[in-house]
């Protein structure tokens, strides 16, 4: 499960970014609920927009179709296109909020109040680096300073490949043998700085890419 | 005959090699023409000598460890699967006095058994609650429990008893029983490590909540953080409702149970049983202003309990063995057993489950060993990242809700975390509010901006800038976080700053 580098909706979306959304609701439309639902088609909001690909959105039609009537059926349904997709498109937002009958801007502010939830495309892989006390306690700033510094990047970043998101996480559960990180789903004990680098390495290879 | 041999399965042991260790043994097994079994089992909890490989021989189960994947041709060489001599033999695993020394009654099978084996479950003591509870009105269900003195686990330490009789005197059409799996603080494993190495424990208590306050509907809300969790609790849930367990009619009874996972998402907040709510419901993770609890006005408006995984999973064992067994154990109003999480800077990392009383010297020096680099300890943080950090001086502190809260201090859901004399304090001050400006949900002013500003002083008390002033600031600033704060979030978010302020004061003053 949540696996993350399957497909990435970019390819098919590249040219329908957050920004483009944003400056259409910033017309208003976004901030009046009785307007909730006359959007019906997510094209109205990409006019112009040579982005739009049917394929893809009807992935996530499907997959919202599949979860909305569940009780609470929002963060199942931001999981999972997010696990196909790698990431929350845009284009995502107005069938999530007409399907569950919200306005547009309560799913947005779900999606951000998330440290999960991401609206932009990481790279092949993310590695998450575990800032948690117990972490800390073993060397776990120390490997902190060396993940951003051998990588080049900071927290939330990714790197000019697209190989490696780096990413904090607060606490995997693997405190008696921290410090610890994250590779997609494997957790990993007792990193220092060489074994960190081994694991960007085999994340590299693993993806296709070479060290 | 074919020799069963136990390699964890657990993600600690499993982040260490355990992996990498199985597949060599089933490898060289395999190549030998030997008739070997490898289960997956639960972690013993001793992770220092993780992967710990065990095999079953005539005289009990014997353990190997800390094994690595190199290793392993010389186990077989020495005849490991007869428990022969080996540098890594450990003897019997019931003997290693790590474990003997514990009173383990809700990890009574962690580490034991298959954890997905319903065969294994049933014969070491599973499903006996619940059929103990099914012959029980609501009433004599909600009994044991409060006669247990069982409390909750999570960290709140309410009584899990009167948290059941509030909702089971609310009468409604639907009620829920919500798991609280959101396990964020640091220092803590005890759930993911139940979840994974016994989840039929944890769902036969969510079955036996159901039935003792009338809920039909169970959720677990499970952190994103422990896929390995996932996995293993839908296959477990599955199975349930493949063997009749879980359903419209669980065993027979004719009372219906549904059971689900819901996965969080990264927000350390929604373990606070009121903004896991709102998560669940499908929101922000915001807190509720309480009242209305959520006994009465839960999960989607209805009467919902919600407990954490260690409080759960130890109901079946009240239903089966009674209250009075559980609250034998333990002293003053701590009742029965606490599992303990040892981690950071320490030599014997694990789970310790141990009645209540035991001191912390006890538990760091005896269990742990004292710190992994051989330096002196200087303070441990109790309770995740809420809890204050307590000197060696207050080491003799027994391990008793009451008697830590005395100190200032909390036990929370049992996670206690040791740094040695390299420690800056004001450094740990300054991420306890950090974290807390990371995490909160803003719904509230103090959490919100005091979080923030608290790091801007601490950052200025550093620098040397008006020092004497910034520090009246901060104490002035954690005051109103505490007793201003909407939760225990930015209401317990001054207990490491000023336990640190007041234990650690020269490290302010550099």
């Amino acid at each position: 499960m949540m696996g993350r580098t399957q497909v990435s909706w970019t390819t098919a979306c590249s040219s329908v970014s957050w920004t483009t959304l944003w400056s259409n609701f910033a017309d208003g439309t976004i901030h009046d609920n009785a307007d909730r639902g006359a959007i019906h088609d997510t094209r109205i909001l990409f006019a112009g927009s040579k982005g739009f690909i049917g394929m893809e959105l009807q992935a996530i039609r499907e997959i919202v179709a599949r979860h909305r009537h569940r009780p609470g059926a929002m963060l199942p349904i931001l999981h999972e296109i997010q696990q196909v997709g790698g990431h929350l498109p845009a284009t995502a937002i107005a069938i999530i909020a007409e399907a569950l009958n919200v306005s547009r801007a309560e799913v947005y502010g779900v999606i951000t109040f998330y440290a999960d939830f991401r609206t932009e495309p990481p790279g092949r892989s993310i590695i998450q680096v575990c800032r948690g006390e117990a972490c800390q306690a073993k060397g776990g700033c120390e490997l902190e300073e060396h993940a951003k510094r051998s990588l080049g990047i900071d927290f939330h970043q990714t790197t000019t490949d697209d190989a490696v998101t780096l990413e904090p996480v607060f606490c995997l559960g693997n405190c008696a043998c921290s410090p610890s990180v994250r590779v997609g789903d494997e957790v990993h004990g007792r990193v220092d700085a060489t074994r960190f680098d081994e694991l960007v390495a085999e994340a590299k290879a693993s993806s296709g890419v070479g060290p | 005959m074919t020799v069963k041999v136990y390699v964890p399965c657990d993600t600690t042991a499993v982040s260490i090699g355990a992996d990498r260790v199985a597949a060599q043994i089933s490898a060289a097994a395999g190549s030998a023409g030997l008739d070997v079994m490898i289960v997956r089992n639960g972690s013993r909890g001793m992770f220092w000598l993780e992967p710990l490989v065990e095999v079953e021989t005539s005289t009990g189960r014997i353990a190997y460890g800390p094994v690595k994947p190199s290793d392993v041709a010389s186990l077989f060489a020495s005849d490991f699967l007869r428990g022969g001599p080996h540098a890594l033999r450990l003897g019997a695993t019931d003997e290693i006095p790590y474990l003997k020394n514990q009173e383990r009654l809700t990890f009574q099978r962690v580490g034991v058994i298959d954890p997905l084996s319903m065969e294994e479950y049933a014969a070491q003591g599973g499903w006996s609650g619940l059929q103990q509870a099914i012959v029980s009105a609501p009433a004599q269900i909600v009994a044991v429990v409060k006669e247990s003195g069982l409390r909750g686990r999570g960290g709140a330490a309410f009584p899990t008893g009167i948290k059941w009789q509030t909702v089971l005197d609310t009468p409604a059409d639907q009620k829920y029983i919500v798991c609280n799996a959101d396990e964020g603080d640091s220092g803590t494993f005890a759930d993911r490590m139940l979840m994974e190495g016994d989840p039929y424990c944890l769902i036969e208590g969510m079955i036996i909540a159901g039935l003792a306050v009338g809920a039909t509907v169970g959720y677990i809300y499970l952190r994103s953080e422990y896929p390995r969790c996932w996995t293993t609790l839908n296959e477990a849930i599955r199975r349930c409702e493949a063997a009749g367990w879980l359903g419209k009619n669980v065993a027979g009874s004719n009372h219906a149970f549904h059971l689900e996972v819901r996965l969080g998402a990264g927000s350390y907040i929604c373990g606070e049983e009121t903004a896991l709510l709102e998560s669940l419901e499908g929101k922000r993770g915001e807190v509720r202003a309480k009242p209305p609890l959520p006994a009465h006005v839960g999960l989607f408006g209805k009467p919902t309990i919600v407990n954490n995984v260690i409080t759960l999973a130890t109901v079946p064992l009240l239903l089966a063995r009674g209250g009075k067994f559980y609250a034998d154990f333990g002293q003053g109003r701590s009742r029965g057993t606490l599992t303990l999480q040892l981690s950071g800077n320490i030599q014997r990392p694990g789970l310790i489950e141990k009645a209540f009383g035991l001191t912390l010297h006890e538990l760091l020096y005896e269990y742990g060993g004292g710190s992994a680099s051989g330096r002196p300890l200087r303070a441990v943080q109790a309770g995740g990242p809420l809890g204050a950090y307590i000197p060696t001086r207050d080491f003799d502190l027994p391990l008793d809700y009451e008697a830590f809260a005395q100190r200032g201090a909390m036990i929370g859901h049992g996670g206690i975390v040791a740094f040695d004399d390299t420690v800056d304090m004001r450094r740990m001050a300054r991420f306890a509010l950090e974290f807390c400006a990371e995490e909160s949900c803003g719904k509230c002013t103090p959490c919100r901006i005091g979080s923030v500003r608290g790091v801007e002083v601490i950052d200025r008390i550093a620098q040397g800038e008006d020092r004497d002033k910034n520090l009246v600031l901060l104490e002035s600033l954690c005051d109103t976080m505490q007793h201003g704060s909407l939760c225990a979030m930015g209401g317990m978010t001054p207990f490491p700053v000023q336990s640190a302020l007041q234990h650690f004061p020269e490290d302010f003053e550099r």
